[in-house]
C-alpha cells in the first residue's frame, strides 16, 4: 500500500505541537510544483518543559531516520536537514551519523543564539539559509515554497518516527508524553493519545494530592488546567507539568512567563515586541490597568505576526480562568486584580 | 482579466484578483493606516495597523497582504479593527521620542496624522527608547534610535534597493536597533535612501535650514539660492499639489519671500556641466588607443568615461573602486559649478567681496551636503557652496514662515545666470546628463567641420525611464559610442563587470536620478518618480533653447573663465580620491 494511503488511514497528526495532519502535508509537498524538494526534520525541541525528542533520538534513532528517509524516497527529495539543538546534536550525532550512513541526510545545527522562534518552522528555514532567524510571511507556505523557495516538507522528530511505525504496520495511536513540574515520576512516558491527563498522572503514580493545577503542551506556550480539568487528552507538544497551588504565586508565575517571551521575542511584529514588554512592565506597576493588559493579550491572539507570538495569552488567560477564578478571593493577590475584572476582560 | 466583486465597508467595488486590499481600498477613496510597506519593497507585514475585519474570518487580517477575492466582505473600521489598530499605533508611538518642535516632519507627520484621525492617546504608553543613540553619517544623513519604530524600510533601501548593506539590524525582541556595519569593507555613499523611505523621519538628512536662517538674518551677508533642477517637479507634493506639477516660479518667488537676495537656477550650473563634460569625452575618444584601455594609462586615454555629478556615486567610486576614478569625467558637479562661477565671475561683475556671499543651494539630494565640504572644490580659498538644503528642508522653512507657497506669483530666476537650456533642466532625471552631454558633444564633434552631414539628435528617448541599466550606441565624432545609463547604485557593479562594452556611463545612484534622491518629498514611489520625470521631460520640450551650447550666459561665463589663468580649471575641474 502506499504510504500516503497509510498514513491517512493511520490518522497520523503532526506531534510538533500543531497536530496538522500529516497526509495533507506530505500530499501538498508531493503535488507542489518544483526541480528540487527538500525534506527538513525539526528537532531543536525548544518549548520549555518537553522533552520528548530528546528520548526518541536517543531509544529509536533508527525509527527517526527511516521516517526522514521514507519521506526522501517519496517525494524524490534533493536533501533532507535535521535541525537540531545543540545539546542533542552533542549527545545523538555520532550514533545517528551511522544510521544515516549514505543517506542524504545532513545536520544543521540551530544556532544557539536563536532561541526560541528559531523552532518556528519558517524561522528554521530562514536559519537554513542563513538569513536573520524570524518567522517569514505567509502564504506561500513551507510546503510550496520553503528552503530556498523550494517546496520543502517540515515535520517533527516524533512525526518522522510515527512514519516509520506505519510503514511498518507497527503504529498503535501511542504517543510520547513528558511529565514534569511537582512530581516524582518525572520524565518521558509512552502511552495511547487518547489517555486523558488524569489517567495519565495517576498511571505514572504523579497525581498529586495536594492542591495543584497543570500545564499541558509546554511550560510557555501550553494551556493551564484546573485539577477538575484533567478529564480530556493533552493536546499540543505532549507534555503535561504539575504545579503546587502552595509554591506557585500567581504574580511569579505571570511575570516568569512573560520574562519568557520578551526574552524570546524576534522583535518583528509590534503586538509581540511592543506588546509583551508593555504586559512585563504592568506587571511590575502597583495597580495595573487590566483592561489594557487583557487588550494587550487579545491584540496578540489577533494579529501577532507568527504562531508563537499568538500562543503568549494562552498561559496568561488558561490560567486565570481555569485556576485562579476559582480560588477564594482572598487568596487571588494578584495587584488588586478580582474576579469580577477577570470575569469582564479576560473571558 | 475578468474584474471580480468586493464590499468595502459595504460599498460595492469592482477590481481585478490578486490586488491586495490596501490597494484597492485606496484606489477606491477608503484610507488604510500604514507604516511599514513602501512600494518599493516586498510585503514586510511587521507594524501590523493595517488591520482589517473579513466576513467569514477567524482573525482580522492584513490589508498589505491579503489579496481581494470573489465576493469578499471587509470592514476598516469596526469595533474590533479599531482596538487592535488603535493599540497597535500607540505601541509604536511609544517608540518615539516626539521632537516636534524642530523636526521637519511636524507639519505633514504621517503619525500625528493618524493620532489626529483615530483621536489616539500619543502618550499611553511612557516612551521606551530615550537613551538610543543618533548615528551621524558624515554631516549627510542621520538616523535616530530614539525615534525609530523598527519598520526596517531604512534596512530593505540599503540593502535590496542599493545594495550597499551598510544599515544592519543589530540584537533582537525590543533590544533590536538599526546600526551602521562595522564592516570596514563597507561605507555610507549618502544617498539617503534610508531618509526617503523612513515613515516617520528617523532616518533624515543632517538639517542645515537653522544655519541658513542665521545667514538670512546677517545684514552684512550677500545671501544666494540655487535650486536644483528636479526640485521644480517635486516641491508640491510638500504641499498637496499634484504629483509633476511645474513650479519654477513659485520656487523663485519663495526664496525671495524667506529673504534670499538673490536666486540662480542650478539648470544654469548643469549647461556648463554639460559642456566640460562633452569636451572631455571628445578629448577622450580622440585620445584613447583602439581598443580603449579600460585600466592603467593616462586619464584622457580611458574610456568608458563615467559621469561624476551624483556624489554618493563619487563616493562609491572612491570607496568601493578607486581603481574607476581616472574614467571618472574631472567636470565638477552642475551646483558646484554655479557655486564657483557665483564667488568669482558674478561676484566680479557685481563688485561684491565673494567673502561676503553665501551660496545655499536647494537640492534633492542629502549627499549633496557632503560634497559641499569636499576640500578639493575650494576656489580663492572659499568653498563654492556654503550650505545644501533638501527639497524637504526648504518645504519646512517655507511652511515655517507661513508661506503659501501655492498661490505665489511665479517669478523668475536672477539673470545673468538664470537663463537656461531645457538640456539642463533633465540633469534631474536618470540619463537627462547622458543625453544632454550627448547633445553638446554630436555638435562639438563636428562643429569645426562644416561641410560634413553632422548626425546631430535631440531626443534620446533609449536613455530615458526607470529600467535599471539602459543602452544604446550613439555615433558621435566618427565613432560608434556605446553608451549606458544606470539608474540606481544597486544596479551598478554587473555593468562594472562588463566596462570594456561601454564608451560612455551614467550612474545615478538613487533610483530614477534626482527626482527620486534622498532629499525628496515622501512618500517617494516609481509611480511618483514616472510623473516627476514626465514633468521634466514637458520642461525640456517647451523651452526654446534644448541644448546646453546655445545659452548665450553660458559660453559668456566660461569665455571669462577662459581668460582668468589657472582660476579656469579651480572652477571647472575636480579630483578624487581613494577612501577605503
Amino acid at each position: 500500500m502506499d504510504i500516503l494511503v497509510k498514513i491517512k488511514k493511520a490518522g497520523l497528526v503532526g506531534r510538533g505541537g500543531a497536530s496538522f495532519p500529516v497526509a495533507d502535508k506530505w500530499k501538498a509537498v508531493k503535488k507542489a510544483k518544483g526541480a528540487k524538494k527538500y525534506v527538513v526534520c525539526n528537532a531543536s525541541e525548544g518549548e520549555p518543559g518537553v522533552a520528548k525528542d530528546s528520548y526518541i533520538l536517543e531509544n529509536f534513532p533508527e525509527k527517526v531516520i527511516g521516517g526522514i528517509k521514507i519521506a526522501i524516497d517519496f517525494l524524490k527529495a534533493k536533501k533532507a536537514y535535521i535541525y537540531i539543538n545543540h545539546n542533542y546534536h552533542k549527545k545523538f550525532s555520532k550514533n545517528l551519523i551511522k544510521i544515516i550512513d549514505k543517506a542524504p541526510i545532513e545536520f544543521f545545527i540551530k544556532p544557539i543564539e536563536s532561541g526560541y522562534i528559531g523552532g518556528e518552522e519558517s524561522s528554521m528555514l530562514n536559519a537554513i539559509e542563513g538569513k536573520r532567524i524570524e518567522p517569514r510571511l505567509r502564504p506561500p507556505f513551507p510546503q510550496t515554497s520553503g528552503l530556498w523557495g523550494c517546496p520543502t516538507l517540515i515535520n517533527n522528530v516524533e512525526t518522522f518516527y510515527n512514519v516509520s511505525l506505519v510503514a511498518l504496520n507497527q503504529y498503535k495511536k501511542e504517543r510520547f508524553y513528558t511529565i514534569s513540574g511537582d512530581c516524582l515520576w518525572t520524565g518521558v512516558f509512552l502511552f495511547p493519545d487518547n489517555w486523558t491527563i488524569e489517567k495519565i498522572l495517576k498511571e505514572t503514580k504523579n497525581y498529586p494530592r495536594f492542591p495543584f493545577f497543570v500545564q499541558v503542551g509546554g511550560e510557555a506556550s501550553g494551556e493551564v488546567l484546573g485539577s477538575r480539568q484533567l478529564r480530556q487528552p493533552v493536546s499540543g507538544a505532549g507534555s503535561i507539568t504539575v504545579y503546587s497551588m502552595m509554591k506557585h504565586k500567581p504574580e511569579n508565575l505571570i511575570k516568569s512567563w512573560l520574562d519568557f517571551f520578551l526574552n524570546e521575542s524576534c522583535g518583528k511584529c509590534t503586538p509581540c515586541r511592543e506588546g509583551v514588554y508593555r504586559l512585563r512592565e504592568m506587571m511590575d506597576l502597583p495597580n495595573p490597568d487590566w483592561q489594557l493588559f487583557s487588550e494587550l493579550l487579545t491584540n496578540l491572539e489577533e494579529i501577532a505576526f507568527c504562531g508563537l507570538g499568538i500562543v503568549v495569552p494562552v498561559p496568561i488567560k488558561s490560567y486565570l480562568n481555569n485556576v485562579l477564578v476559582k480560588m477564594p478571593a482572598s487568596k487571588i493577590n494578584l495587584r488588586k486584580l478580582d474576579k469580577k475584572t477577570i470575569c469582564e476582560c479576560f473571558r | 482579466m475578468k474584474k471580480i466583486e468586493i464590499k468595502i465597508n459595504g460599498k460595492k467595488i469592482n477590481c481585478l484578483p490578486g490586488r491586495t486590499i490596501m490597494e484597492v481600498a485606496r484606489e477606491n477613496g477608503i484610507f488604510i493606516p500604514g507604516l511599514c510597506h513602501h512600494p518599493d519593497f516586498p510585503i514586510k507585514g511587521n507594524c501590523r495597523i493595517c488591520v482589517v475585519e473579513i466576513k467569514g474570518g477567524k482573525k482580522l487580517s492584513l490589508a498589505c497582504k491579503k489579496a481581494v477575492a470573489e465576493g469578499m466582505e471587509i470592514w476598516t473600521d469596526t469595533e474590533r479593527v479599531k482596538k487592535s489598530r488603535n493599540l497597535n499605533i500607540e505601541l509604536i508611538f511609544a517608540e518615539h521620542i516626539e521632537k516636534c518642535p524642530t523636526c521637519i516632519w511636524n507639519v505633514h507627520c504621517g503619525l500625528l496624522d493618524l493620532a489626529e484621525r483615530y483621536k489616539i492617546e500619543i502618550k499611553r504608553f511612557p516612551d521606551r527608547k530615550g537613551k538610543r543613540k543618533i548615528y551621524k553619517f558624515a554631516n549627510a544623513v542621520e538616523i535616530d534610535g530614539t525615534q525609530c519604530i523598527d519598520c526596517r524600510n531604512c534596512l530593505d533601501a540599503c540593502s535590496l534597493l542599493q545594495n550597499i548593506n551598510y544599515l544592519e539590524l543589530k540584537g533582537k525582541g525590543i533590544d533590536q536597533e538599526i546600526v551602521p556595519t562595522k564592516d570596514k569593507k563597507i561605507d555610507c555613499i549618502y544617498c539617503g535612501q534610508c531618509a526617503v523611505h523612513c515613515p516617520v523621519g528617523a532616518a533624515q538628512e543632517q538639517s542645515q535650514w537653522e544655519m541658513v536662517e542665521r545667514a538670512l538674518k546677517n545684514k552684512n551677508k550677500v545671501v544666494v539660492a540655487q535650486f536644483a533642477p528636479s526640485i521644480r517637479v517635486s516641491i508640491g507634493e510638500e504641499f498637496n499639489l499634484a504629483y509633476g506639477e511645474i513650479l519654477t516660479g513659485q520656487i523663485v518667488s519663495g526664496l525671495k519671500e524667506l529673504g534670499f537676495n538673490y536666486i540662480f537656477d542650478v539648470s544654469f550650473g548643469a549647461d556648463v556641466t554639460t559642456m566640460v563634460e562633452a569636451e572631455e569625452l571628445l578629448k577622450r575618444i580622440k585620445t584613447s588607443p583602439h581598443p580603449p584601455l579600460i585600466r592603467g594609462g593616462g586619464r584622457e586615454e580611458r574610456l568608458p568615461m563615467i559621469t561624476s555629478c551624483c556624489p554618493a556615486w563619487v563616493k562609491y567610486v572612491e570607496f568601493y573602486h578607486p581603481e574607476l576614478i581616472p574614467n571618472l569625467t574631472t567636470a565638477r558637479s552642475p551646483h558646484v559649478h554655479l557655486g564657483g562661477i557665483v564667488k568669482t565671475y558674478w561676484a566680479d561683475k557685481m563688485n561684491i567681496n565673494p567673502k561676503d556671499i553665501v551660496v545655499v543651494s536647494v537640492m534633492p539630494c542629502t549627499a549633496k551636503k557632503f560634497e559641499a565640504t569636499r576640500p578639493e572644490l575650494k576656489v580663492k580659498g572659499f568653498f563654492p557652496v556654503d550650505y545644501v538644503l533638501t527639497t524637504r528642508e526648504l518645504a519646512w522653512l517655507l511652511k515655517k514662515n507661513r508661506i503659501n507657497f501655492p498661490k505665489l506669483k511665479p517669478t523668475k530666476a536672477d539673470d545673468i545666470l538664470g537663463e537656461y537650456s531645457g538640456a539642463g533642466v533633465i540633469y534631474g532625471g536618470s540619463g537627462g546628463v547622458m543625453e544632454s552631454a550627448l547633445r553638446t558633444a554630436q555638435f562639438l564633434a563636428c562643429g569645426k567641420n562644416k561641410r560634413k552631414i553632422c548626425p546631430t539628435r535631440l531626443d534620446f528617448k533609449e536613455v530615458r525611464g526607470l529600467d535599471g541599466v539602459k543602452e544604446t550606441i550613439v555615433p558621435v565624432a566618427g565613432k560608434k559610442l556605446r553608451v549606458a545609463v544606470v539608474n540606481g547604485i544597486g544596479n551598478i557593479e554587473p555593468v562594472i563587470a562588463n566596462l570594456n562594452k561601454y564608451d560612455y556611463i551614467e550612474v545615478m545612484a538613487c533610483p530614477g536620478g534626482c527626482i527620486g534622491g534622498g532629499g525628496q518629498p515622501i512618500p517617494t514611489t516609481d509611480e511618483i518618480r514616472k510623473k516627476r520625470t514626465a514633468a521634466l521631460y514637458k520642461l525640456d520640450k517647451s523651452k526654446k533653447i534644448r541644448k546646453a551650447h546655445e545659452n548665450k550666459g553660458v559660453l559668456e561665463v566660461l569665455k571669462w573663465l577662459e581668460g582668468q589663468g589657472k582660476l579656469e580649471h579651480k572652477v571647472l575641474h575636480t579630483s578624487y580620491r581613494k577612501r577605503s
